[in-house]
């Protein structure tokens, strides 16, 4: 199951934030779609899934990040 | 309030030896070097020995060395020079991806004239990428490469003799390093800036090596010097030079201390760059969920004074392109920067005040 999270508009941390909150409404196994078109976002979401030992995916399209729940 | 002032990679307080220069020479270096009176053979005189003072620190020799107005200045002169001169030769600039923003902005502005430009990036712990770089410069038309000597924002020092081992001409942005480490060999372009080392600001470095090709890519080259700074600058040179094994020794078991304690002391925080093969008094660390710009300002008020790349503290709301090179965190990022004046009494209290400052902050945007 893939939830979108819209955090278009804000500035980072505020995205990282908003994804950290979301999380634990995921299963395990389920992706989240953070969308954000802060230019730090590129960077923070995947270091945000490195340092929380979650699962990033990418960015399919612009200002578009998907991020696994693997714990 | 008592303060404590950790942004020296941005401008260094002015080391004692430069005030006592400075004020001198106020008196005595005013006039212009070039002219022939009696007045201007003294000021040539005072600029000459400035100019072999530097090159001696920078293995140089004296006629190789060009004052200019800033560090940024001399890297943007030295390279749009060099990559001028050698235009039989190609086209291409290679660079490494966390080069100082005035390097950048050359590049761009070679590659908008026409030219090239390939970036080299970094690991982790940003070090450059050795096989990336081995590729590009080996590549055809590379007329120049420019690699930083140590990263102004993370510390990591660079294998510059290595770097220049293959046949391009290597300048290297020395301004983080001059004073404090020694002098890589190999390069044939140098920059650095007297406000790094404890010198005024206002005084940038050039040396071009003897064979070296460059032209100037400025319409005019001759600027009257600012010669009571250049002064300054170079007695601070002499000066930190003298002090340099012993303080570095210092400063780097303070930069030991700081990466270990707010590791240990701050929940969910990235210390940045390699924890050993760095410069000897900077560090930089991300928190995690803190607006880099609302720690900065919280720091402030305690009395700290502290840089960050973070884009919220940045003119342009882009995140620090030497964070984001090495996939670390970008948002709530300080760095920190001591100098000869740093007591082990400041980073006492930084490092008791840190974890409450940090935990305020994410308390208010709810996360713990």
């Amino acid at each position: 199951m893939t939830t979108e999270l819209n955090c278009l508009g804000q500035r980072c941390p505020l995205p990282v934030i908003a994804l950290a909150k979301a999380l634990p409404g995921l299963a395990v196994g389920d992706t989240i779609r953070v969308l954000a078109d802060d230019p730090a976002a590129a960077a923070d979401i995947p270091a945000w899934c490195r340092m929380r030992g979650q699962e990033y995916l990418g960015s399919p399209v612009p200002s578009a990040y998907d991020v696994r729940r693997v714990q | 309030m008592q303060v404590a002032y950790f942004d020296s990679a941005t401008s260094t307080p002015l080391h004692p030896a430069a005030r006592d220069a400075l004020l001198a020479s106020i008196e005595d270096g005013w006039a212009d070097p070039n002219r022939l009176y009696a007045q201007a053979r003294r000021a040539r005189q005072l600029l000459d020995a400035a100019r072999g003072a530097i090159a001696d620190v920078l293995g140089a020799r004296a006629e190789e060395l060009t004052f200019t107005p800033s560090g940024s200045w001399a890297v943007q002169t030295a390279v749009l020079g060099a990559l001028a001169a050698r235009r039989r030769a190609g086209q291409t600039l290679v660079h490494s991806a966390i080069e100082h923003s005035a390097l950048l902005h050359a590049a761009q502005r070679h590659v908008h004239s026409g030219g090239s430009a390939v970036e080299v990036g970094v690991d982790r712990a940003g070090h450059i990428d050795r096989t990336a770089w081995q590729e590009a410069v080996s590549g055809p038309g590379v007329a120049v490469a420019a690699l930083i000597s140590a990263s102004h924002e993370v510390g990591t020092v660079q294998p510059v003799e290595w770097a220049a081992g293959f046949g391009v001409p290597l300048l290297v942005d020395a301004a983080m390093t001059v004073g404090r480490l020694a002098v890589p060999d190999g390069w044939s372009y140098l920059s650095a800036s007297a406000r790094k080392w404890g010198g005024p600001a206002g005084v940038g470095v050039m040396v071009i090596r003897k064979g070296a090709r460059w032209q100037s890519p400025w319409p005019s080259a001759e600027t009257a010097p600012n010669l009571p700074a250049i002064l300054a600058a170079a007695a601070a040179l002499q000066a930190v030079q003298a002090e340099a094994e012993a303080e570095s020794a210092r400063q780097s078991a303070l930069i030991d201390r700081i990466r270990r304690t707010v590791a240990a002391t701050v929940p969910d925080v990235e210390i940045v760059g390699d924890p050993v093969d760095r410069l000897p008094h900077l560090v930089t660390f991300s928190c995690l969920y803190v607006d880099g710009e609302a720690l900065l300002h919280a720091l402030d008020r305690r009395g700290f004074a502290v840089s960050s790349g973070s884009s919220c503290t940045s003119s342009t709301l882009q995140p620090s392109h030497v964070l984001a090179a090495m996939g670390a965190l970008t948002h709530g990022n300080i760095r920190l920067s001591l100098h000869r004046d740093t007591t082990d009494a400041d980073v006492d209290r930084f490092l008791a005040e840190l974890p409450g400052i940090v935990a305020d902050i994410r308390a208010e945007v709810g996360v713990a």
